[in-house]
């Protein structure tokens, strides 16, 4: 084993986590806000809405997450590129980097997945406190606010710990589209130093206590709850 | 109208044979990863269950580096390590090095990737047989060999077929990750399809309608499987 090259490539590595977090960031958040629209769309009764939110989870969760990668960054790739008002635009620099199309995949996949647990959540809500609220005359949406929606958050917040270390250890089939994360610094290091296995382990220790730092964060939030529910 | 035709030429016509090939080996490595996920899940369960010291320990260090290390860079690490491996013990052995067969490689590298989430799975449906039932075989002097035939293993299926039906869909996903390192089955395969006609999309979304079907034809099979084994089962 040899690790003299960690002084050398300590700043690539860095930037590297850097990358790897900012995709899990944005595709977090913005997956999450829309997971929590698929997550009401599924409870919803009209069935249109109904169905297509559940067209929607069954295709993103029943295909390769890679697949989808592809289907992005190569497939409307390559559909951008016949466009010539677009290959001259301001916006072309952008649509050429894997990065953008890996956060939308992503951030899809987060949709997709989490949307179905937070279905669950809503469901596991008592409903006596939706009738309360109801009865009290809170405006529909004010009651999704206030009550409904942080009630099956506060119920899922150990389903969703679990839920981000996977898109943590998603994010790394960004590599497989060129983009330099975590994952894609260990293969350009093991290309330059002629390493096989180094890099790869040292970041599997990074991957590891990225994950053990997500489930730290969401125990503290756990604990910070304002009420310990009856459960 | 046109393109229609023009896609169906390419997906079906020049390359069906290639993709339908690529969707077997794609299913062939699912089906033998599981079983080796299922063999190694039931020995670490029964570790963790008997609590054994040193053994418990690499147990627990097993199933937490697996399930927080990306499935991608475990398999970059297991393919190479595996083949260096295998060569290393033939050269203690004073034999020459053998080429890696991808397809064995692909199923013991995701077979052990997939023990560690079955593992957790057999663990709590095993938890979950009532210990009145236990108790009761013990109370008539079954052997410890014959209750775990006759009654921990049949009756724990229904309750872990839910997370292995789920494991399944997972690993007929992760199956596709073995691309990367260049192992001919269903994506690698389409990539090249993709590459040599130049019509991405059509590739890349024809490859995920055949996913979407196998995921879907599972999910039937499964839960035709879980009304039959859960017959006696107490309504819910």
């Amino acid at each position: 084993m040899n690790f003299e090259w960690l002084g050398e490539y300590g700043r690539m590595m860095a930037l590297g986590v850097m990358t790897t977090l900012q995709l899990l960031l944005i595709a977090g958040t913005l997956g999450f806000a829309l997971a929590v629209l698929v997550g009401f769309g599924r409870l919803s009764r009209q069935p249109f809405i109904a169905w297509l939110s559940l067209s929607f989870t069954n295709l993103i969760r029943g295909t390769p997450l890679l697949v989808q990668i592809y289907v992005m960054y190569y497939g409307l790739g390559s559909l951008f590129v016949s466009f010539p008002l677009l290959r001259d635009s301001w916006l072309w620099p952008y649509l050429r980097e894997g990065f953008w199309y890996v956060a939308l995949a992503l951030m899809l996949s987060v949709a997709g997945y989490v949307g179905e647990v937070i279905k669950g959540g809503l469901r596991g809500v008592p409903k006596g406190e939706l009738e309360a609220a109801r009865a009290l005359g809170m405006p529909r949406l004010l009651m999704i606010r206030r009550i409904w929606l942080p009630r099956a958050i506060f119920i899922l917040l150990p389903t969703l710990a679990g839920e981000s270390v996977m898109l943590l250890k998603s994010t790394a089939l960004a590599s497989t589209v060129a983009v330099m994360d975590a994952l894609g610094v260990a293969n350009l290091i093991r290309n330059q130093t002629f390493l096989t296995y180094e890099p790869l382990l040292v970041m599997a220790l990074i991957y590891l206590l990225l994950a053990m730092l997500i489930e730290r964060l969401f125990k503290r939030l756990e604990m910070r709850l304002p009420v310990r529910n009856a459960f | 109208m046109e393109w229609l035709t023009k896609a169906f030429d390419a997906v079906v016509l020049d390359w069906g044979s290639a993709l339908l090939q690529g969707a077997l080996v794609t299913l062939q490595i699912s089906l033998g990863a599981f079983s080796v996920g299922l063999f190694i899940g039931l020995l670490v369960a029964m570790i963790k269950m008997t609590r054994h010291g040193l053994l418990l320990r690499l147990a627990n260090a097993y199933t937490t580096v697996c399930r927080a290390v990306p499935e991608l860079l475990l398999i970059l690490l297991l393919y190479y390590a595996g083949g260096d491996l295998i060569n290393w013990v033939l050269a203690q052995l004073d034999q020459g090095p053998a080429p890696i067969n991808g397809f064995m490689a692909a199923v013991v590298v995701l077979g052990i990737v997939q023990g560690a989430y079955a593992a957790e799975i057999i663990r709590g449906a095993v938890q979950s047989i009532p210990t009145g039932h236990l108790e009761a075989a013990r109370a008539f002097g079954c052997p410890r060999r014959m209750i775990v035939q006759r009654i921990v293993l049949p009756e724990m299926l229904p309750y872990a077929l839910g997370g292995l039906s789920n494991l399944w869909l997972i690993l007929i996903k992760d199956s596709a990750l073995i691309s990367v390192v260049g192992y001919n089955e269903l994506l690698f395969t389409t990539k090249q399809a993709a590459g040599s006609t130049r019509e991405y999309l059509l590739f890349y979304l024809a490859v995920a309608a055949v996913y979407l079907l196998i995921t879907l034809l599972s999910n039937l099979l499964f839960s035709r499987f879980d009304r039959r084994i859960s017959r006696w089962m107490p309504a819910h």
